[in-house]
C-alpha cells in the first residue's frame, strides 16, 4: 500500500426535515459508505441529524483568500441590492 | 445508576419467575461484558472515527444491560439493585456466553467477535420483541434499532478486512479460526432456556440459528471468506463455567465497588 492515510471527507448534516444540510466538519474514511457510517458515529451522537451528506474534500473547490478584495468589497456600497425598500405585510412572518 | 420507570412483571409461577430471572441476568451479563471489552478500546482505536464507533456501541450495550439488570432486580424482588447485580457477583455467577469475554486481540479479533455476536443479538431481539414478556419485548424493541446498526458496522468491517489487503485477510482468518468455536454456545439452550422455550418466553433457537447462518454466509461471501465447517462448539459460560479471561475482566470492572463499597460519584 502506497497510500497510508484514508482520504478526507466533508460532512453535511440536515438537523430537521425542511432545513438545509449544513457543514459540520470533516473526517477520514476509505470510501463513501464508511464516511457515512463514521459521520453517523462522530456527528449524530446527540440527536443532531436526520440526514447525512458526505463529499470527498478534494472535490470542494474554494475561492482564493487573495481574491477577497476583488470578490467581496465591490458589494459594500451597493445597498440597493438588498430588497429593503419593500414593505412587508404584517401577516408575513419569517422574512 | 438510578432511573425510575414502570417495570411490568409477568404473571407466572414462582418457578418460571426464577427461570426468567436467570435468563434476564444472562442477557444482562452478556451485554455488560461485551460493553466492557469494547470500552477497553477507548483511546486505543486504530483511528479516531472507529474509536468513537466502538465507544458508541459499548454505550448502547451498557444501556441495554442496565435495562435487563433493573428488570432482573424487580423479578428477584429481594431488594438487590442493578448495581448489586453488576458489581457484586463473582465470575462463576456470571452467565454470559464465552464469546463475549474473549480478549480484544487485534482489531480483526474484535471485529469477528462483534460480528458473530451482533448477528445473534439482532435476530434474537427481533424475536423477543413479539414475545409474551412485555418488559423484555419493550427492551428488545428499543435495542433492536441499535443492534441493527451494530451488525451493519461489524459486517462492513468483516468485508473490508476479508476482501482487503493480504495482511488484513490473514488477520481476519486467524480471528475466525480462534473465535468460531464460541459461536455455537449462543444458540445452544441451557436447561433454563429450554424450560422457558417450553412456555414460550424464550424464542426457539433453531429458527434463529438458520437466520444467523444465512446472515453470516452472505457477509462472508462478500468478504471472500470461507465459513468454517464442523468446528466443535465450546460451551460453558451460560452455566457459569468461564474461561480464565472473565476473572481479570471483572477485577477491573468491579474494583471500585469492591474497594469502596457503596461508593458514588
Amino acid at each position: 500500500m502506497s497510500q497510508k492515510e484514508w482520504p478526507l471527507w466533508e460532512v453535511f448534516i440536515r438537523s430537521k426535515q425542511g432545513l438545509d444540510h449544513k457543514h459540520v466538519g470533516s473526517l477520514h474514511a476509505a470510501d463513501a459508505e464508511m464516511a457515512i457510517q463514521n459521520a453517523r458515529d462522530v456527528y449524530t451522537r446527540r440527536l443532531e441529524g436526520v440526514s447525512i451528506w458526505v463529499v470527498e474534500s478534494k472535490h470542494v473547490h474554494a475561492s482564493n483568500p487573495d481574491d477577497a478584495a476583488a470578490f467581496y468589497e465591490p458589494a459594500n456600497d451597493k445597498i440597493y441590492r438588498h430588497p429593503t425598500f419593500y414593505t412587508v405585510p404584517d401577516s408575513i412572518k419569517h422574512m | 445508576m438510578q432511573d425510575t420507570h414502570t417495570i411490568l412483571l409477568p404473571e407466572v409461577t414462582p418457578e418460571v419467575r426464577q427461570q426468567l430471572f436467570d435468563y434476564v441476568l444472562q442477557l444482562a451479563d452478556t451485554s455488560l461484558i461485551l460493553a466492557h471489552r469494547l470500552s477497553e478500546w477507548c483511546g486505543h482505536g486504530p483511528i479516531l472515527e472507529q474509536d468513537l464507533a466502538m465507544a458508541n456501541i459499548s454505550l448502547d450495550l451498557l444501556g441495554e444491560a442496565r435495562s435487563y439488570y433493573q428488570y432482573a432486580a424487580e423479578l428477584e424482588g429481594q431488594g438487590r439493585t442493578e448495581d448489586d447485580l453488576a458489581y457484586l457477583r463473582s465470575a462463576v455467577q456470571y452467565r454470559n456466553p464465552l464469546l463475549v469475554e474473549q480478549p480484544n486481540g487485534d482489531f480483526a479479533h474484535t471485529i469477528v467477535r462483534q460480528f458473530l455476536y451482533d448477528a445473534f443479538h439482532y435476530h434474537l431481539l427481533v424475536q423477543l420483541q413479539t414475545g409474551p414478556d412485555r418488559q423484555l419485548a419493550a427492551i428488545a424493541e428499543k435495542s433492536v434499532k441499535e443492534a441493527a446498526y451494530h451488525v451493519k458496522w461489524s459486517a462492513e468491517w468483516v468485508i473490508r478486512l476479508g476482501d482487503g489487503t493480504d495482511e488484513s485477510r490473514r488477520r481476519v482468518e486467524t480471528a475466525i479460526n480462534a473465535l468460531w468455536r464460541y459461536q455455537g454456545e449462543l444458540t445452544t439452550p441451557t436447561p433454563t432456556e429450554q424450560a422457558l422455550q417450553a412456555v414460550g418466553f424464550v424464542p426457539g433457537y433453531a429458527a434463529i440459528q438458520q437466520q444467523i447462518d444465512q446472515h453470516v454466509a452472505r457477509v462472508f461471501e462478500e468478504a471472500t471468506l470461507a465459513v468454517p465447517q464442523g468446528v466443535f462448539a465450546q460451551k460453558g459460560g451460560k452455566t457459569g463455567r468461564h474461561s480464565e479471561h472473565l476473572g481479570y475482566l471483572l477485577t477491573e470492572l468491579q474494583y471500585m465497588q469492591r474497594a469502596y463499597p457503596g461508593m458514588k460519584w
